[in-house]
Formats: structure tokens, sequence, C-alpha cells
């Protein structure tokens, strides 16, 4: 009777697994090249206004400003008044020319002339401290800037 | 002497180095998105120099105050209606017939009291210092896209093909050099017809 007993039992055969590292790596070959890897730790809050109407970023001319009040981790050290940040410190608005003009001398020289500001502002803040920005960087003969956004809808804002 | 065969490596912790990798790479990860409205900025004119004078029917004035309220020409106005008034003036083409500011391309209503010709127009945007900058982004977009919309429709009308398109066709590569090349010029010839002119105010100290 127990002839045709199977001899194994009601046991499932166990998966194979040989494929599994391929398929890890092809999933880690597209985050190793899609990833950037962060520069600098931002110290004010960015959440960037929506805009449809918009362009690529060149990233090799870049110089990259942000301004925003500070996040809330800093806010009890430097309360919620809308601050600038370069690199990855607070930067004056006196101080803001040196800073700059310093960032356009470590590109290289035959991009120097082609440098673009990305302005990546907090969409609370107000546009006083923007247009201080701008003002200086008139008087630094910067003149291309960009206002980074987010994309969606400008309604929305 | 017997050739010994080389052990075969023992592969079955390479997924654990790989998932160990994928998990770095994956919280480290932040996908650049970077896009935003490209502006260029006035240079600083020697204060010896006068500003050039614009006649006030080609002006089109943009007022935002603190409480991120619209004025438009001296009339309130939602955000909404701004692309279409920004069309409305640039395209208006006032200039008579014959004369040599005539606009031939314009089709707007061709109004006396508004802008001659699309080179004339110039749009002003003043803000006050607490305008939030979200509002700020939104005006600046609606104008830009005022302005895309005319140049697409000439392209469109012209060459057949969308000012907007080819533009990023370029930046992003997708159109090859010698292709690009054959379209600068024609680019420059719509941006032209319809240069960008906007102008903006020095805020005005915030409650003024």
């Amino acid at each position: 009777m127990s002839k045709f007993k199977n001899k194994k039992g009601g046991e499932l055969p166990a998966v194979n697994t040989a494929s599994l590292p391929d398929i890890v790596f092809m999933l880690l070959f597209f985050f190793m090249v899609v990833t950037v890897l962060r520069k600098n730790d931002l110290l004010v809050k960015n959440e960037l206004p929506k805009a449809d109407q918009i362009e690529k970023l060149q990233k090799d001319v870049a110089v990259f400003v942000y301004a925003g009040k500070p996040s809330a981790r800093y806010e009890s050290q430097y309360g919620t008044e809308g601050k600038i940040q370069i690199g990855d410190k607070y930067t004056d608005i006196k101080n803001l020319k040196p800073v700059l003009e310093e960032k356009r001398q470590a590109l290289p020289p035959i991009l120097q002339s082609k440098i673009m500001v990305a302005l990546k502002v907090d969409k609370e803040t107000n546009t006083g401290i923007v247009t201080d920005i701008k003002q200086t960087l008139r008087e630094l003969n910067m003149l291309k800037i960009i206002y980074i956004t987010a994309p969606g809808s400008e309604l929305e804002n | 002497m017997a050739r010994r065969s080389t052990p075969e490596v023992n592969a079955g912790s390479m997924a654990d180095i790989a998932f160990l990798l994928l998990i770095f790479f994956l919280v480290t990860t932040t996908i650049e998105k970077d896009k935003g409205i490209a502006r260029q900025l006035p240079p600083i004119e020697p204060p010896t120099e006068k500003p050039p004078i614009i006649k006030e029917k080609n002006l089109f004035i943009v007022n935002v105050n603190k409480e991120d309220q619209l004025l438009v020409e001296e009339k309130l106005m939602d955000i909404k209606n701004l692309r279409q008034a920004a069309i409305d003036f640039l395209d208006n083409g006032g200039a008579i017939s014959g004369s040599p500011e005539y606009c031939s391309y314009c089709k707007g209503s061709r109004d006396k009291a508004s802008s001659d010709n699309p080179g004339k127009a110039v749009i002003s945007v003043q803000n006050d210092r607490l305008t939030s900058y979200s509002m700020y982004i939104t005006v600046q977009n609606e104008l830009v896209a005022a302005y895309n919309f005319l140049r697409n429709r000439e392209s469109q009308r012209k060459f057949g093909w969308k000012f907007t398109d080819i533009k990023a066709g370029i930046a992003s590569g997708d159109i090859d050099e010698d292709d690009a090349d054959k379209y600068k010029p024609k680019l420059e010839e719509i941006q032209e017809l319809f240069p960008l002119l906007l102008s903006e105010a020095e805020p005005k100290k915030s409650g003024s």
C-alpha cells in the first residue's frame, strides 16, 4: 500500500537562489549610477516653490546658494530669521561677496565667465533676502542666475 | 606531477556583499532634479547714464504687496489671469499699420492705449521685501509662460516646431550638435520677435 508513497514526503523543494546576486547587482549598479553624493549639509529649511516653465541646470558651472529660515534643529541657536547658506555654513550678507568670489576662483578658468548661480530658496522666505543676494551678484558681475524650483503647477504654491 | 585543480571560490556570500552595497547606495541616493527658471540680471549701470524713457503705454506694471496680492496695471488681479493679461499686452501691436514700429505678426487687439510692439513692451515687476518667495516665483513663472506661449506660436507658424521643445532638446543633448547649430539662428530669430523684457524694480521697504 505504501508502495506509491512519495519518499520525500510533502516538503517543497528549496527555491533556487542562484540568480539572486545577479538581480541585486543589477539594482546596485542602477543606484551607483544615479547616485550623487550630497556635498553639503542643509542648515536651512529648503522647500522649493513649484513652477512649470523650467530649464535644466548645467551643473559644471553652477554655484549653489541656499536661503531660508534655519532648520528645526538649529532654530534655538540661530532664531527663525531667514539666512543664507553657501557650502556647508551660514554666510552673512556682508560676507557674501568674498565667499562667492572664492567659489568663482575655484572653477576652471575657462568656465569662470560662464558661472551660473543657482538659488535654492525656501518658499516661505521673504523676497527681501533674495533681492539682497541678487544685488550682490550684480556687483560681482555674476549675472546668470537660476531659481531652482520643484516640478508642479505654480498655482499650487 | 598531477595537476591539482584550483578549488572553486565560494560565492555564497556574494549576495550579502552586494546587498550591503545596495543598501548603502539606496540610502545615500538623492536623485537630482535641479531645474528652474533661468534669468539674466541687468548689469550695474554707471550712475551718469540716464535710464531710457519708456512710454507708459509700453509698460506693464505688476505690483505684489506684502500680503501676496497682485496689482496689475492698477487693478487687483487673480494670479490665474496674469498669464493671459501678459499675453494680451505683449501681443497687442498697437502701432498703426505702415509705421516702422508696426508689428505684422501680432494677433492682439491692436489697442492704441496698449503696447506698440513686442520689442517695446516692457513688463515691470515690483515687489515688497516681505512678499513670499513662492508668490514671487509664481509671478515670474506666469510671465515667462506668457513669453513662451507667444514664442511657441511664432515658431510653430514659421518653422513648424515649438520653441520650448527645441530649446529643451538642445539643453538635454537629445538634438545632436550639427542640428543644434542649424536651429540656433532660428531660435534667435524667434527670440528677437518676442524679446524677454522683464524689468525688476528695486523693492520698496515693507509697509510703504
